[in-house]
C-alpha cells in the first residue's frame, strides 16, 4: 500500500470503521464482516453496478446508491439493512424473477444457484409483478457449455471475466434495458466462435444456471466459485 | 323430456374431471361423457428445452406418479444418449418405480377406494371417508397408512426425496445406494407383506356374501356386473418371460378371451399400434388399438389389464393371487371392479420383487449411470406407471434441444372405458326424476375404479365439493345436489 494512501472513518450499521480513500463501501462492509447481497458483483472482477442487490442508505442522500460502486467518505454513515432496503432488494428480486423463465425445479443449478439462495435471503414469498414468459432460445451449440439465455439476470459476470481474466473476449452484450442479451462473438452460436478458448470461467462465474456444463441434469451444476479468488490470488502473487 | 345431470368436480380422483349424463324424454340415460376439464399443454413447453430437463420437466405432470414420468423420460433420454444403462442404475430404476406403485396403489386403494367397500356406496358421503374407514376399520386405515409411508419411504431413501425427486436422470441415476439405506428397506418387507395379505383376505371376505368365498356372489354384485363390466382389449408390457413387469419388455395385447392379439410389440414403434381420437367435448384424447380402428379398437390398462396380458407375476405369494383371480372368469377379468383387487396383487409383487432387487449385488454399486451427449434425435421411453402404460417420446435436434414431444399418460388410454363405462353404471343406478347421492356416487366409484391420475398433486387436499345439476335442455336447473 502506498504511503500516501488516506484513511477515512465512517460508520455501516452502526460500527465505526476505517477504510482506505479509495475502498468501496462494499469491500469495507465485507472486510468488516458486514454482510450486503451481491449478485453482480464478484471479487477479482471489476465492478459493474448493475444488479442494485448492494443498494445502502447514506445520511444525507436521499438516493439509494450501489455500496459495489461508491467509494467511501470521511465520516459517511452508511445503513444497509433498513426497511427500506430490504423492501427495494426484495422488489427487485422479485422483477428478476417475473423478467425470465427461472423454473428452478428443473434448473441444473437447482440447490446452488445464487439467485435462488438471493431470494431465501431476502425473504421474498412471492413474485408480485406478472410473468413475463419471454420465448428464449438455448444455446446448445458449444462442445463443453450451455447458454440458457431463460435464467440469465444479465450480471455480466461471464463477459467481464472472459475480457478481464481470460482476455478472449468471446462474450458480450447486445441491445439495451430488458432486451439485452448475452451475445458469443458478433452474435454467432456459441459452437461457431473462434475466440472462445473453452476455459470455463464464464460458467463457474455465473450465478444462475444460463451458464452450465453439457450433460448436467437437474440440481447437477454445482460451480467452483474458489476458481476465480484462486486464479486472482496467483495472479497478484506473480506481481 | 330430456335433462343433463352433471357432476362436477368427481370427488376423490386425482384431478379435476367432470360428468355429464343425459337423459332421454323417458327419462332414461341416452348419452353419458366424462370430460378432463383442464389443459396442461406439457409436450408444447418442452420445446426448445435441454433433453436432460426433460424427465423432471415431465414429472411435474404428476405429484403422485412422478417417479413414472421420470423412468419413462429417462428411458427416452437413454435412447437419444443411445446408452446403456449400467446395471445398478438399472436396479435402483427399478427398486424407485416399485415404491411408487406401492405408494400409489395404497393411496387409491385405501383412501380413494377403500370408503365405498367397508362403509358401503350408500353410506353417508360425512362417513365415506379414510377418516370413517379409521372409525370402523382402524387396523385397514392404519395399514394403508403405513403401507403409503413405505413406498414413500423407499422413493425418499433411493431417490432424494418424496415428490419429485431429481436422482432419475438421462443414462442412469445419479446417486448410489449405500448398504444401510438397503438394509433398512429390506426390514420392513416382511411387515408390509403381512399388511398386503391381511387386506387381500379382507377385501374378498368383504365381497363375499353369507360367508362364501365366491366372489360370484358377492353383496357388490350390482356394481361387478356394471362398473365398466365389458368386452375390450387389454394392454400392458410384459418382461421376455411373460411376467410382470413394470419398468421394461415388451407391449402385448390380449382380447377378452385372454388370447393374445399382438405380442413382443417394440415400445419404439407405438405409433405403429397405438392411434389418438381427439374428441371436442373433453381435453383427453382417446387412444386405441389402431389395427382395429377407433372405437373398435378400445383397449384398458393399469393393474386389471396387466394382471389379464401377463403369463405369470414371477414371484411366489403373487403367482398364487394370480392363479385365485384367473378364477374370477374363463377369460380375461372384465369387470372394472376388479381393478382394486389386481391392485393388491400388484402391490403384493411390488414388495416380493423389492426384496428381490434388494437382493442384487449390484444393488448397491457405484457405477449408476452412462455418460454421453446425444448421439440419436428421437428416443421413446416406455413403462409402467400405477395406472398403465406410459409414453414419453421425445425428438432433438443435433445439439440435444427439444424440437418436439408426445406423451400418452395411462390414464388417457383408459378413457374410452371409462366413458362406456359411466355409460354402463349410470343406465343401471340412475333411475327417475330424483337423483340419490349413492346413484351418483357409483358413476364416480366407475372412475375411481381406473384411478385416473387427471391432474397433478397431492396438493389439492381438502374441499372439493361436488355439484350435481338436473337442468332442462334450456338451462334451467331442475334439481340439484351438492355435497363436500
Amino acid at each position: 500500500m502506498s504511503s500516501s494512501v488516506k484513511i477515512k472513518t465512517l460508520t455501516i450499521d452502526e460500527r465505526q470503521v476505517g477504510a482506505r480513500e479509495d475502498q468501496t463501501i462494499l469491500e469495507v462492509a465485507r472486510e468488516n464482516g458486514i454482510r450486503i447481497p451481491t449478485l453482480c458483483y464478484l471479487k477479482g472482477l471489476s465492478p459493474y453496478g448493475g444488479c442494485r442487490m448492494c443498494i445502502v442508505e447514506i445520511a444525507g442522500s436521499p438516493k439509494l446508491l450501489p455500496s459495489c460502486m461508491t467509494t467511501v467518505e470521511e465520516g459517511m454513515v452508511v445503513s444497509t439493512q433498513t426497511e427500506r432496503i430490504k423492501k427495494y432488494r426484495r422488489s427487485l428480486l422479485e422483477l428478476y424473477f417475473s423478467e425470465r423463465n427461472h423454473v428452478c425445479s428443473v434448473c441444473a443449478t437447482n440447490g446452488y444457484c445464487e439467485l435462488q439462495s438471493m431470494a431465501q435471503e431476502v425473504e421474498m414469498t412471492h413474485v408480485h409483478f406478472p410473468y413475463m414468459y419471454p420465448h428464449l432460445e438455448v444455446d446448445a451449440t458449444h462442445e463443453r457449455f450451455v447458454l440458457d439465455h431463460n435464467r440469465c439476470i444479465s450480471c455480466t459476470r461471464c463477459v467481464r471475466v472472459c475480457e478481464e481474466v481470460e482476455g478472449a473476449h468471446t462474450l458480450d452484450i447486445k441491445d439495451r434495458g430488458i432486451d439485452v442479451r448475452i451475445i458469443t462473438d458478433l452474435d454467432q452460436p456459441w459452437g461457431e466462435s473462434e475466440t472462445c478458448t473453452q476455459c470455463g470461467k464464464c460458467v463457474h462465474v455465473c450465478p444462475t444456471g444460463a451458464l452450465i456444463e453439457r450433460g448436467k441434469s437437474v440440481g447437477e451444476m454445482s460451480k467452483r466459485k474458489q476458481l476465480l479468488p484462486y486464479l486472482t490470488k496467483m495472479r497478484e502473487a506473480q506481481k | 323430456m330430456s335433462k343433463t345431470i352433471t357432476i362436477e368436480p368427481i370427488t376423490r380422483i386425482e384431478g379435476h374431471g367432470k360428468i355429464t349424463l343425459m337423459l332421454n324424454d323417458s327419462g332414461k340415460i341416452d348419452n353419458a361423457l366424462f370430460q378432463v376439464t383442464q389443459f396442461r399443454g406439457f409436450e408444447k413447453l418442452s420445446e426448445g428445452r435441454r433433453f436432460r430437463e426433460m424427465p423432471s420437466l415431465m414429472a411435474r405432470v404428476c405429484g403422485i406418479c412422478p417417479v413414472a414420468h421420470l423412468v419413462a423420460g429417462a428411458k427416452a433420454c437413454d435412447e437419444i444418449l443411445a446408452v446403456q444403462v449400467p446395471e445398478t442404475g438399472l436396479l435402483l430404476r427399478q427398486a424407485i418405480n416399485l415404491g411408487q406403485i406401492i405408494q400409489s396403489h395404497a393411496l387409491s386403494f385405501f383412501y380413494l377406494s377403500v370408503p365405498d367397500i367397508v362403509m358401503g356406496f350408500d353410506a353417508n358421503p360425512m362417513d365415506r371417508n379414510i377418516l370413517g374407514v379409521l372409525k370402523k376399520n382402524p387396523q385397514m386405515a392404519s395399514d394403508g397408512i403405513r403401507l403409503r409411508k413405505y413406498g414413500q419411504t423407499i422413493i425418499e431413501l433411493l431417490a432424494g426425496k418424496r415428490v419429485h425427486p431429481a436422482s432419475i436422470i438421462a443414462g442412469g441415476v445419479s446417486d448410489p445406494c449405500s448398504d444401510e439405506v438397503r438394509d433398512k428397506i429390506l426390514a420392513d418387507i416382511p411387515e408390509m407383506l403381512r399388511i398386503v395379505q391381511r387386506n387381500l383376505d379382507w377385501y374378498k371376505q368383504a365381497l363375499s356374501q353369507n360367508g362364501t368365498s365366491s366372489l360370484r356372489v358377492s353383496k357388490f354384485v350390482d356394481e361387478i356386473r356394471t362398473f365398466a363390466n365389458m368386452k375390450s382389449l387389454f394392454m400392458g408390457l410384459v418382461n421376455d418371460d411373460g411376467e410382470l413387469d413394470f419398468y421394461d419388455g415388451k407391449i402385448r395385447f390380449v382380447d377378452s378371451a385372454r388370447k393374445i392379439v399382438a405380442d413382443k410389440l417394440e415400445p419404439a414403434d407405438y405409433q405403429n399400434y397405438i392411434a389418438e381420437h381427439v374428441e371436442k367435448w373433453t381435453y383427453l384424447k382417446f387412444p386405441y388399438y389402431k389395427p382395429m380402428g377407433y372405437a373398435k379398437g378400445m383397449y384398458r390398462v393399469g393393474p386389471l389389464a396387466r394382471l389379464n396380458v401377463i403369463d405369470r407375476c414371477g414371484t411366489p405369494q403373487a403367482d398364487l393371487e394370480l392363479s385365485e383371480f384367473r378364477g374370477l372368469s374363463s377369460g380375461a377379468v372384465l369387470s372394472s371392479f376388479y381393478y382394486h383387487h389386481a391392485r393388491l396383487i400388484e402391490i403384493l409383487y411390488s414388495l416380493e420383487k423389492l426384496e428381490q432387487l434388494l437382493s442384487e449385488p449390484a444393488f448397491t454399486g457405484k457405477k449408476t449411470r452412462a455418460v454421453a451427449g446425444p448421439n440419436k434425435l428421437e428416443g421413446v421411453g416406455m413403462a409402467e406407471a400405477p395406472r398403465g402404460t406410459l409414453i414419453h417420446h421425445y425428438k432433438v435436434n443435433e445439439h440435444g434441444v427439444m424440437q418436439w414431444a408426445n406423451l400418452i399418460i395411462a390414464s388417457g388410454h383408459n378413457n374410452m372405458a371409462m366413458n362406456y363405462g359411466i355409460m354402463q353404471v349410470a343406465r343401471h343406478f340412475v333411475k327417475g326424476e330424483k337423483i340419490e347421492e349413492g346413484m351418483l356416487n357409483r358413476v364416480e366409484a366407475v372412475i375411481r375404479a381406473f384411478d385416473p391420475c387427471l391432474s397433478c398433486s397431492t396438493h389439492a387436499a381438502g374441499k372439493m365439493p361436488l355439484k350435481i345439476e338436473l337442468a332442462r335442455p334450456d338451462g334451467e336447473v331442475i334439481h340439484t345436489l351438492t355435497q363436500g
